[in-house]
C-alpha cells in the first residue's frame, strides 16, 4: 500500500504510523461532560467503509497528515496535511 | 585540538570486499562533515529560511519539496520536510555561523554536528544497492542531482542527498552507523565495493 504524502509524493506505507481516528471532535478543554469525554476518548464507531484517519509521516517528512481511506478496499481517496484541518481533530 | 573520532570502529577498513573480480560497483567512505545542522522555519517562514540559508551559505537553495543545493565549497542543503532542511559543510565553525544568523522569528536551528554519521556511495551500481534498502525511485529523472528524500531503512531513519549523477549521501543518526555501516556492506556485496 501506498501513501501518496502532499511533501514527499508515494511512500510505502511501512515509512507512515498510525496516529487515530479523525472524525472526533474534541469536547472543550473546560467541560465536565463526562459523556462527551468518554465518547471522545473511548467510543469508536470503527467503520467498514470510508473513514477519516491520522497518520504521520514518521519515516519521511515527518509531517501529520489526515488520510480518508475505505477500510474494505484500501482505497485512498485523500491525503492532506493535518494542521490545515481546523480545530485540530475533524475539519 | 580535539581528534575527531569516526563512530565507525575498527571495522571499517579500507579494501575491497564482496564480489570485486567484475570490477569495484560502488565505492563507501565516512563522509566527513564539519558542521551539520538541521533548520526549520516556522509556518509562513518556509521561503525566507531558504533565502536566508542560500545567503550564509552562498547556496541556490529553493523551499520547495525535496529540492537541494550545493557549491564548490563542499556546502550542501537539502529540503527533509515542509520548511526544514538539513545543512552541511566541511569547516567546523559553519553550524555556529548558521545559528547565530537566522533569526528566531525565522525559524530554528539545531547542530547535529555531533549526532550524525554521513556515508558518501558511489559508483556505476549505487542506484541497485540503494534501491535494495529503501523504496524509492534512485533514477536520476526521479531523484536529480542535488535533490534530498527522507525516509527509513526499518526504523532508521536515513536523509539521502543525491550529490552526483553516482553519488549520494545518506545521514543516519551517529549511534546507529556502524550498524547501518554493516547493512551497506551486505548489500553491496554481489556488485563489489570498495571502502576508502
Ligand atoms: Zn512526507
Amino acid at each position: 500500500m501506498l501513501i501518496d504524502c502532499p511533501h514527499c509524493g508515494p511512500r510505502d506505507l511501512a515509512e507512515f504510523s498510525y496516529q487515530g481516528d479523525a472524525t472526533r471532535t474534541r469536547p472543550d478543554l473546560a467541560s465536565t461532560d463526562t459523556k462527551a469525554w468518554l465518547d471522545y476518548v473511548y467510543h469508536r464507531p470503527n467503520p467498514a467503509g470510508r473513514h477519516r484517519e491520522f497518520w504521520q509521516h514518521a519515516g519521511g517528512c515527518r509531517a501529520h497528515l489526515v488520510v480518508e481511506r475505505d477500510t474494505l478496499t484500501h482505497e485512498i481517496f485523500t491525503v492532506s496535511f493535518a494542521r490545515k484541518t481546523s480545530g485540530g481533530d475533524a475539519a | 585540538m580535539v581528534e575527531r573520532a569516526s563512530p565507525l570502529g575498527s571495522d571499517f577498513r579500507p579494501g575491497s570486499y564482496g564480489d570485486f573480480v567484475e570490477g569495484t560497483g560502488v565505492t563507501i567512505l565516512e563522509a566527513l562533515k564539519g558542521s551539520i545542522v538541521e533548520a526549520s522555519a516556522w509556518p509562513g517562514e518556509e521561503k525566507t529560511l531558504a533565502e536566508n540559508l542560500s545567503a550564509i551559505c552562498r547556496l541556490k537553495l529553493s523551499a520547495s519539496p525535496g529540492s537541494g543545493a550545493a557549491n564548490r565549497e563542499g556546502t550542501c542543503a537539502f529540503n527533509i520536510g515542509p520548511g526544514r532542511f538539513i545543512v552541511s559543510g566541511q569547516g567546523e565553525a559553519l553550524a555556529g555561523v548558521i545559528i547565530a544568523a537566522i533569526d528566531e522569528s525565522v525559524g530554528t536551528v539545531t547542530d547535529l554536528s555531533h549526532g550524525r554519521a554521513v556515508f558518501a556511495v558511489e559508483g556505476p551500481k549505487v542506484e541497485w544497492v540503494l534501491a535494495k534498502l529503501f523504496a524509492l525511485d534512485f533514477s536520476l529523472s526521479a531523484f536529480p542531482v542535488h535533490t534530498g528524500r527522507a525516509t527509513a531503512h526499518h526504523d532508521l531513519f536515513v536523509q539521502i542527498q543525491r550529490r552526483g549523477e553516482k553519488r549520494f549521501e545518506l545521514y543516519v543518526f551517529r549511534s546507529f552507523a556502524r550498524a547501518f555501516a554493516k547493512t551497506l556492506r551486505r548489500a553491496s556485496e554481489d556488485v563489489g565495493y570498495a571502502i576508502r
